[in-house]
């Protein structure tokens, strides 16, 4: 058993008079790869969000690498230079080249050089077939390209943590694939990861917990051949009847 | 979700420590500010020459003498600012989608419009009420009003609508063509897009420099005072010249601020409660 990176306890969310989490409890061990699934408004990208603190939780606790980040005295910003997040919508600063793109919190934040966040920038973009795209204009790349970039600019930090809020949703079939196998690759690496998925295949193959979520609440999880397979909940079984493709 | 919930001892550590933290926040700001504004009033008060400052600017004696003329000075202000006002943002308009009109057959009406907005941002605001106000009614000219205050608005019309168009534009502009698209998409034609889809976005984007063009020409309505018309700077220039004081011009100033600051203050309610709207939750 590694140590956990990321341990949730109690975590509570609401806005106003609607709950939106509530009784989440989550370990996520170093190298593990937890993925959320649940039907859209479950509270995945709230859970996200909560995690590097763009969101406030209502109650409960959260421990990042042991320390409780849910403090009101911690810095927000010191957790989230250690935690990477990439968004549906890709969120490109559509003013800034690729490269300046991938470039600026390295040296904004972190105060790396100039040289040195452009070499390592430029190392990761080519490892992920951008090389062609380093000085274009984000609005100038496919989606899937798109994605891509914003995925090598979450990674340009060196993030213990990364979070991916469903991040194929708005790529077209095809431009999947590309996004995924970057995903599978670094979960083989040992990057840690949470990320929220309709992709159960995907889910299936690379994680190490599912978690499916419902109304605001964990209702099960487990590693996937259990959770995928002989789900205990009626509601999963339900849910990944609609969800899952045909096994054949 | 009805079930009873209540915090725990954490969370109520918590919001323990974020009113702390807030009112650690007001001491400071409000520490901060009072200080900075007491040093700068002290540096007023205690420079050399402000007793006879005080006496010249500030006398409470004059202030109230000047008043009533100044106030129907002041309408005069009002009333140029809310006629003008309307009419500029029409005029602005119809130049800024003329500039961006693509038809063939229009090009005549973008090139007036290009002309217009060159000419007329280019004149200084006061040169062009001088020139209007005292040039128009020399004229002559049969049917339309030759007083100096209305060729002065025209000339505030003038001025601020080739201003306001061009901030119209960059709105329109800075509409994503992906928005036109979808109009397209849907069959609307062009002048529909623009009506429909383009223009309110851009309009709603546009909305503080428009405020900030509007507050400008609030205070610009003193320039017809240049064209001899009896607005309020004039009322006031008039009794400080007759009496060797100048306190009626901090009070016409004063009367500027009050007039500016409920337009502010309407504005940036508007302004929060589109946002709310169209981000809601997505914030």
């Amino acid at each position: 058993m590694t140590a956990a990176l990321l341990e949730l306890t109690d975590v509570r969310k609401s806005y106003g008079d609607r709950v939106v989490l509530a009784d989440i409890d989550l370990t996520v061990p170093k190298h593990d790869v937890v993925c959320l699934i649940g039907s859209s408004g479950s509270g995945k990208s709230t859970l996200l969000r909560c995690l590097n603190l763009l969101e406030q939780i209502d109650d409960g606790v959260i421990r990042f690498g042991g320390v409780e980040i849910s403090d009101p005295r911690v810095d927000p910003r010191s957790v989230r230079s250690r935690i990477g997040m990439v968004f549906q919508a890709y969120n490109l600063f559509p003013h800034l080249t690729v490269l300046d793109n991938c470039v600026l919190a390295p040296m904004r934040v972190h105060g790396v050089p100039r040289a040195e966040a452009v070499q390592r920038a430029r190392e990761l973009l080519a490892r992920f077939g951008l090389s062609d795209q380093v000085d274009k204009h984000p609005d100038r790349l496919s989606g899937g390209q798109q994605q891509r970039v914003a995925l090598v600019r979450a990674l340009c930090t060196e993030p213990e943590l990364l979070l991916l809020d469903e991040i194929t949703a708005a790529l077209d079939p095809e431009l999947v694939g590309d996004v995924l196998t970057i995903v599978r690759d670094l979960a083989e690496a040992g990057t840690t990861m949470v990320l929220a998925t309709h992709e159960m295949s995907f889910a299936r193959d690379i994680a190490t917990t599912v978690c499916f979520l419902d109304g605001g609440r964990i209702l099960e999880q487990g590693p996937p051949s259990e959770l995928l397979v002989s789900p205990r909940e009626e509601r999963t079984r339900e849910f990944l009847k609609r969800v899952l493709p045909p096994t054949g | 979700m009805t079930e009873p919930w209540s915090p725990s001892e954490r969370e109520l550590d918590r919001r323990a420590v974020r009113r702390r933290q807030r009112a650690v926040s007001i001491t400071v700001a409000s520490t901060v500010t009072v200080v900075v504004f007491g040093l700068l009033l002290l540096g007023i008060v205690t420079s050399p020459g402000w007793p006879s400052v005080h006496e010249l600017f500030f006398n409470g004696f004059h202030a109230r003498e000047s008043f009533d003329a100044i106030l129907k000075g002041f309408w005069v202000n009002v009333k140029l600012f809310l006629i003008c006002e309307p009419v500029i943002l029409v005029v602005a308009l119809c130049v800024a989608l003329a500039r961006t009109a693509r038809a063939p057959w229009l090009l005549p009406v973008r090139l007036l419009a290009v002309g217009y907005t060159d000419l007329f941002r280019g004149i200084p605001t006061i040169l062009l009420v001088v020139l209007l106000a005292f040039g128009m009614p020399a004229l002559r000219l049969q049917g339309i009003p030759n007083s100096a205050l209305f060729w002065a608005g025209v000339a505030l019309v003038l001025s601020y609508g080739a201003y306001v168009a061009e901030v119209f534009r960059s709105g329109i502009d800075s509409i994503h063509p992906s928005q036109v698209s979808s109009a397209a998409a849907l069959g609307l034609s062009r002048g529909q897009t623009m009506r429909f889809v383009v223009v309110p976005q851009a309009i709603r984007r546009v909305i503080p420099p428009l405020l900030n063009d509007f507050v400008s020409l609030q205070k610009d309505t003193a320039l017809v005072a240049a064209a001899g018309v009896f607005d309020a700077v004039f009322a006031a220039r008039d009794y400080g010249n007759f009496n060797f004081n100048y306190t009626p011009l901090v009070v016409v100033a004063g009367f500027f601020v009050l007039m500016t600051v409920p337009l502010a203050r309407a504005t940036d309610w508007l302004q929060r409660r589109w946002m709310e709207r169209e981000r809601a939750g997505a914030l």
